[in-house]
């Protein structure tokens, strides 16, 4: 488990001793944390990270998971995908073994906090007994909000219209909504296993295991099978820059086995490489983490060319491995790159295979795509950063003024 | 703090006391379409929306870029396609403004003008290229540097964080509406230095990285420092 001051060699003792300042503010608060799961998914992920942290930094902060059967998380399961557009058939039952299950956790469940932290959709309705505390209520969404299911997001408003304040990752997620809602970008860990340093060897062992050849360079795109992430764009203009430049390319992502669409995407990837043994094509198991960060830093250059895409954190991935990315200006992808100075953004095909070949040709330019984007990074989008919003949103609840002297 | 010898240093009337500024990005719930909607959203919202939208940029590519390019000259170029009035918005030179009022003011004028002189065309944003209107909070909080002397300044300099020198350089004249930056009066306020004090107000801080501005004061203060050699960051 990490401490706050294995970070300081990375960002610095000021910013630190920023957090520790912000942390002093929120003594005698107790921030509690809930959302849906204590292990798997993304959410779980950045809590297991988080509150560790945070109490690190002497604020007060727990976590607490709602508890609901199994027929309660396959509503959920709906209601996230049509959160993400999916149209989904949600009937008036599955709405009531939802509001069931809220109500028989408002019950057990004992509300502590000076400041209740939900997580996601799933404990959203646990909100109706705000009215019985006198805490304050945030909710952060984590997921792409940019066209979720009018229905669908209707019913949530109901309930997320109660809170003191909401939380959203992407200028487009935002909601017309009579509450006040915070933007926070999420971040990367630099000391998870899948950003921290490799030594060369590490990285050798991984791509021989993989049976991936160093001896020319390495185009990487790393993402699940999904027709949203272009894989078939990806070989097209690799196939382009093939004409004039000898090189090799890696699609790499998980996340297919119980996904029937992402078997098939894969399986219509592997068509579409055909024999070439140059295009390699692998599906990597879950807690890949340490594979996915030695391929990335054997890389020449890493793509992302989604047509769609949530925010995009493969690329801050990338970016902190000072490498230089070409991907789609979608979704959150264009606050991670400023075009030629932290990297560079295409539209096309064409586009993409157009700035391969410039970064193949100059290596210097490249070079400096990737010191620039790791400090961009490095800026904006480390755990740390995460931690001085979220310290700051909860120092925020008590204020109404746009400038506040603590 | 400084061990060294810093007796022939002019001493402060009163000590300078480093505070350093964190922010926080919140949704106004605003968002326009064209360029009347985006002049009538500016003309109502707080201050902080305008000095979010003019100072983001800067401060989020404050490694990289030396460029001062503000949202709406982005949205009007980019998204509205309106290239002469996105270089006349984006050309306006911030250090000019001592107050946001005013800089809103400018902003708007200029696009008035623009409309008044193009009554046929008024551009839409396609569906998802809306301008989303945000505004920052701004947290100042004290740090544990202070100086007393012309050396311990510098040193101070040298370590603050970045947001400790975007604070006193840029939010102090214009969002606390200082009408100058906070290191040029203590310096001839406090230690009568009026040529330093003229020669760092003289600094377009909005044409530097972040970085290159922390070198250049320190290469800049060095001169008025006799007698010691000091490494300045590039």
């Amino acid at each position: 488990m990490s401490r706050i001051s294995d970070y300081e060699s990375i960002v610095g003792a000021e910013v630190i001793n920023e957090l520790k300042m912000l942390a002093r503010k929120l003594k005698n608060k107790v921030v509690q944390n809930i959302n849906s799961t204590s292990v798997g998914g993304g959410v779980a992920e950045i809590l297991g990270r988080m509150v560790p942290l945070l109490q690190d930094l002497g604020v007060d902060a727990r976590w607490d998971v709602v508890k609901g059967g199994e027929k309660y998380f396959q509503v959920t399961k709906k209601f996230h995908n049509a959160l993400h557009g999916r149209k989904m058939e949600i009937s008036s039952d599955d709405y009531g073994i939802f509001l069931e299950t809220t109500k028989a956790n408002i019950e057990q469940m004992e509300f502590y906090g000076n400041i209740i932290f939900i997580h996601d959709p799933q404990p959203v309705a646990l909100v109706e007994k705000r009215k019985y505390l006198k805490s304050r209520w945030i909710w952060r969404c984590h997921i792409d909000f940019t066209s979720p299911d009018p229905e669908m997001w209707e019913f949530l408003k109901s309930f997320v219209k109660q809170y003191d304040a909401s939380v959203f990752s992407a200028p487009s997620f935002a909601r017309p909504l009579p509450i006040r809602q915070f933007l926070i970008s999420p971040s990367i860990d630099p000391l998870s296993d899948k950003n921290r340093e490799l030594s060369e060897e590490e990285i050798n062992n991984v791509l021989e295991r993989l049976k991936i050849n160093r001896d020319k360079p390495i185009i990487t795109q790393i993402s699940r099978f999904d027709y949203l992430k272009d894989p078939f764009g990806v070989i097209e203009a690799f196939r382009l820059v093939k004409k004039y430049v000898d090189c090799r390319l890696v699609l790499a992502g998980g996340g297919a086995i119980d996904d029937p669409e992402g078997a098939k995407v894969f399986q219509e990837v592997k068509e579409k490489a055909g024999n070439d043994p140059d295009i390699l094509v692998l599906l990597l198991p879950p807690a890949s983490d340490l594979e996915i960060n030695a391929l990335q830093r054997a890389s020449t250059v890493i793509l992302q060319k989604s047509l769609r895409e949530g925010f995009g954190l493969t690329v801050a991935e990338a970016l902190w491995k000072a490498k230089p990315v070409v991907a789609s200006a979608v979704g959150g992808i264009p606050l991670q790159i400023a075009h030629k100075y932290s990297g560079l953004l295409s539209h096309t095909v064409q586009g993409t295979a157009f700035w391969i070949r410039q970064l193949l040709h100059s290596p210097e330019y490249a070079k400096t795509l990737g010191e620039n984007g790791k400090a961009h990074i490095k800026q904006n989008f480390l755990l740390t950063r995460h931690l001085r919003d979220y310290l700051l949103l909860f120092l925020s609840l008590e204020e109404e003024e746009d400038i506040i002297y603590l | 703090m400084s061990k060294k010898n810093t007796s022939h240093l002019t001493k402060a009337k009163q000590p300078f006391n480093f505070y350093t500024r964190l922010n926080l990005i919140e949704f106004t719930g605003k968002k326009a379409t064209n360029l009347r909607e985006l002049v009538d959203i500016m003309k109502e919202v707080p201050g902080s929306v305008i000095y979010h939208h003019t100072h983001h940029y800067l401060q989020q590519h404050l490694y990289l870029s030396p460029e001062p390019p503000n949202d709406f000259a982005y949205w009007v170029t980019y998204i509205l396609r309106e290239d002469e009035l996105g270089e006349e918005i984006a050309s306006i030179d911030l250090c000019e403004f001592s107050t946001i009022r005013s800089l809103r003011e400018k902003i708007i004028e200029t696009i008035e003008q623009h409309l008044a002189r193009n009554p046929e065309t008024l551009r839409t944003a396609p569906p998802g290229g809306e301008f989303h209107f945000f505004k920052t909070i701004t947290f100042i909080l004290p740090t544990p540097y202070v100086a007393s002397n012309l050396l311990e300044f510098l040193e101070a300099i040298r370590k603050i964080s970045i947001h400790s020198i975007y604070f006193h350089m840029f939010e102090a004249k214009l969002r606390l509406e200082k009408g100058e930056n906070d290191f040029s009066r203590w310096i001839e306020d406090m230690l009568g230095e009026k040529e330093l004090a003229r020669e760092i107000a003289r600094f377009d801080p909005y044409t530097f990285t972040m970085e290159g501005l922390r070198g250049n004061l320190c290469r800049l203060i060095t001169k008025y420092i006799p007698g010691e050699i000091i490494e300045c960051p590039e």
